[in-house]
């Protein structure tokens, strides 16, 4: 399934490359739309739409009334009836209002009528810190919904991944949660031109090393990849593992290269307590990888506190690089 | 209430019969007096089966609401969809499920439609058009209306039901449904259910308008009232609605005035209404037996004819207690399977 056709690649922004799958999707098969709050002509709170409209209609690219619950639930009811929505919440923060119709509709509907039905349905989250938009707009809950069977729950760091993750996300017949970072849908990034996916379910690793695991998800992947550049001026050699997806958890990928390492770092901007580094520390204590620790496994997630408006105190709620690389040299050095 | 002075005018008036004489054949209206009997002797079923401790779990019982279930069903067909609620094995009887079928559900086998993981509150039949109970109050209303956009795109011309009880009118589910319904003109029929009791809280205590068809106007759609325990009332308005929906005119609210006899649940002391009040609604108001004497009035049966469909149902029962019990389980190591959908 990996990047079948993989033609000429050019440079996109994360935004950009969303927006380039959503409508390759819409010019494959009628049957997908998106509905969102102002994603028509407005283009999107963060323009990932874009002009869409313009190229597909009202019909396909519908602006909802800010009604989250009843549109994520109109999305679900879609989707099991043969169609298939992409649902933008307009910031991810919103989505707790919808929670009854992720969590107990879309998630459950195929388990509880015996595989009678499917619920092909995305729903897009533009989550995360660093916008000055404090503690309700910027809000990191994928371990919430990574919680719930049912869900599969991805987070793509690059604008290659993120178009090719949305693609096998429409294709999925199950329902896929995508969380975007809000910082990254501006950055750039090689993107193959035309149709190609990248399956769900499978971490990647960005860099490879001896010394050290660190686990990262989304704009993580991007910190610890900085951090392992200068941690390598220190001969600290970081293998950094892109997570990709929280649920279903690539878990095979993580033992074998703790094996490897023997020292694990878990860096996510959710919440530490009960976050995704929480499943994976566990994950590992429970698999043979355990015995191959030289240290104890640390984890790097966010504050215990909402996100704050001021931005010293809003840059110190999440990890950032320099943290990341004190604690992987203290790790390594056994200075902790 | 002015349904019920309706139903009483119809009857003095033979000339203009009441609407479904009017437009069904007396097999379909025969069949209609079979599907009633059929979901209270479901009902009955299943509440002697939970008692003697094959069931498990709870159950909501809609005895006493039969004619609201047939009524708005009796038009549809099984490409129209509807979504159901957990007082729902009368709507899954009257789209046309399989009553053996449901019964192994309730008891949990493999052969149940759920193949035993949904169980009363979740029973559903798509291949007849029901996209499920549900167990979340107010929660099938979005999904309707999700269904009717399906409809609208696929330009099926299907209609969508969505069957709700007076409790899920003070959900926000309900507001922010029936609002979209309205904006996109979707083929969409809301069909509440009043039986008067959210629990145990009375819809006095609990909604600010006296009737929950006063809502419609918040969202443009007409709102009807009608006697639900009419079988030809209820289908008459849905017949209305269903003809605004499939012209593209958009939705309607239709309320069912109705009762419900057996407590919300399995756990009900009924402390909240009073012994004379079910009492008057069994004896006075009884769907069954105001549906009977009507076709009896009109000449579509006879007493003969109602004891054959009576024995027929209670065959059709038994036979369904019988498969269900015999039935094998699901197995355990199988416990995932559902949870997502399986691929190549």
């Amino acid at each position: 399934m990996d990047a079948q056709v993989e033609t000429a690649t050019r440079e996109l922004s994360y935004a950009q490359a969303i927006q380039e799958a959503m409508a390759i999707a819409m010019e494959r098969d009628e049957r997908v739309f998106l509905m969102g709050e102002d994603i028509g002509v407005y283009g999107g709170a963060f323009q990932v739409t874009g002009d869409l409209v313009e190229r597909f209609g009202t019909d396909r690219v519908m602006d909802t009334p800010i009604s989250e619950l009843g549109g994520a639930g109109v999305a679900v009811g879609a989707a099991v009836t043969g169609m298939r929505p992409i649902f933008e919440f307009q910031f991810s923060d919103f989505a707790t209002l919808a929670m009854e119709q992720i969590v107990n509709q879309a998630a459950k509907m195929r388990y509880m009528l015996g595989g009678a039905v499917s619920v092909p349905v995305v729903m897009r989250f533009p989550a995360g810190s660093g916008t000055g938009a404090a503690a309700q707009h910027s809000q990191s809950l994928e371990a919430w919904l990574g919680h719930v069977p049912g869900l599969k729950v991805i987070q793509p760091a690059t604008p290659h991944d993120v178009k090719g993750m949305l693609l096998a996300a429409i294709e999925d017949p199950d329902p896929v949660m995508i969380y975007e970072h809000k910082l990254l849908y501006k950055m750039k990034g090689e993107v193959p031109e035309g149709y190609y996916t990248v399956p769900i379910g499978k971490a990647e690793v960005r860099r490879e090393g001896a010394d050290l695991t660190i686990v990262a998800t989304s704009i993580m992947v991007h910190k610890a990849l900085d951090a392992a550049k200068q941690l390598a001026e220190e001969d600290i050699d970081v293998e950094v593992i892109d997570l990709r997806t929280i649920r279903p958890m690539d878990r095979q990928t993580i033992i074998d290269s703790v094996c490897k390492t023997s020292r694990l770092m878990c860096v996510y901007e959710g919440v530490k307590t009960l976050g995704v580094g929480a499943e994976i520390s566990a994950m590992i204590a429970e698999s043979e990888a355990f015995d191959y620790l030289d240290a104890p496994v640390v984890r790097l997630g966010g504050a215990e506190t909402p996100i704050p408006y001021n931005p010293e105190l809003e840059k110190a709620t999440v990890p950032q690089v320099d943290g990341i690389v004190k604690a992987a040299r203290d790790l390594v050095t056994g200075a902790r | 209430m002015s349904a019920t002075a309706k139903k009483g005018a119809a009857k003095k008036d033979g000339a203009n019969q009441p609407f479904i004489y009017r437009h069904y054949d007396q097999e379909k209206l025969r069949d209609a007096l079979r599907k009633m009997y059929l979901i209270r002797q479901f009902e009955e079923g299943a509440e002697e089966s939970y008692m003697r401790g094959l069931i498990h779990g709870t159950m909501h019982l809609s005895i006493g609401q039969e004619a609201s279930a047939v009524g708005i069903c009796l038009g549809l067909t099984d490409e129209d969809q509807i979504t159901s609620t957990h007082r729902g094995h009368g709507h899954c009887i009257a789209k046309g499920a399989d009553v053996s079928r449901m019964f192994a559900e309730f008891f949990g086998k493999i052969t149940g439609y759920c193949r035993g993981r949904g169980g009363s509150m979740h029973i559903a039949d798509v291949s007849t058009g029901n996209l499920g109970a549900n167990g979340i109050v107010g929660g099938g209303l979005p999904i309707a209306v999700g269904a009717a956009l399906t409809a609208k795109k696929m330009k099926t011309g299907n209609v969508v039901v969505c069957f709700f009880g007076d409790g899920a009118n003070n959900e926000g589910a309900f507001h922010e449904a029936l609002n979209m319904a309205a904006i996109w003109k979707l083929p969409v029929i809301f069909v509440c259910e009043n039986n008067g009791y959210g629990m145990s809280t009375s819809v006095a205590r609990a909604t600010a308008v006296p009737n929950i068809a006063d809502r419609a106007s918040a969202y443009a759609m007409p709102g009807v009232i009608v006697d639900g325990n009419v079988v030809s009332d209820v289908a008459e308005a849905m017949h209305e609605a269903t003809e605004r929906a499939r012209n593209g005119e958009g939705p309607t609210l239709i309320e069912c005035k109705t009762y419900r006899y057996r407590g919300h649940s399995k756990s009900d002391r009924n402390r909240y209404r009073t012994k004379e009040e079910i009492e008057e609604w069994m004896t006075e108001r009884d769907p069954i037996e105001a549906f009977e004497s009507q076709l009896m009035e009109f000449g579509v049966i006879d007493q003969k004819g109602i004891e054959d469909i009576r024995e027929s149902v209670r065959k059709e029962i038994e036979a369904g207690i019988e498969f269900a019990k015999e039935s094998p389980m699901p197995e355990v190591a199988n416990l995932e399977k559902y949870v997502y959908t399986e691929q190549a």
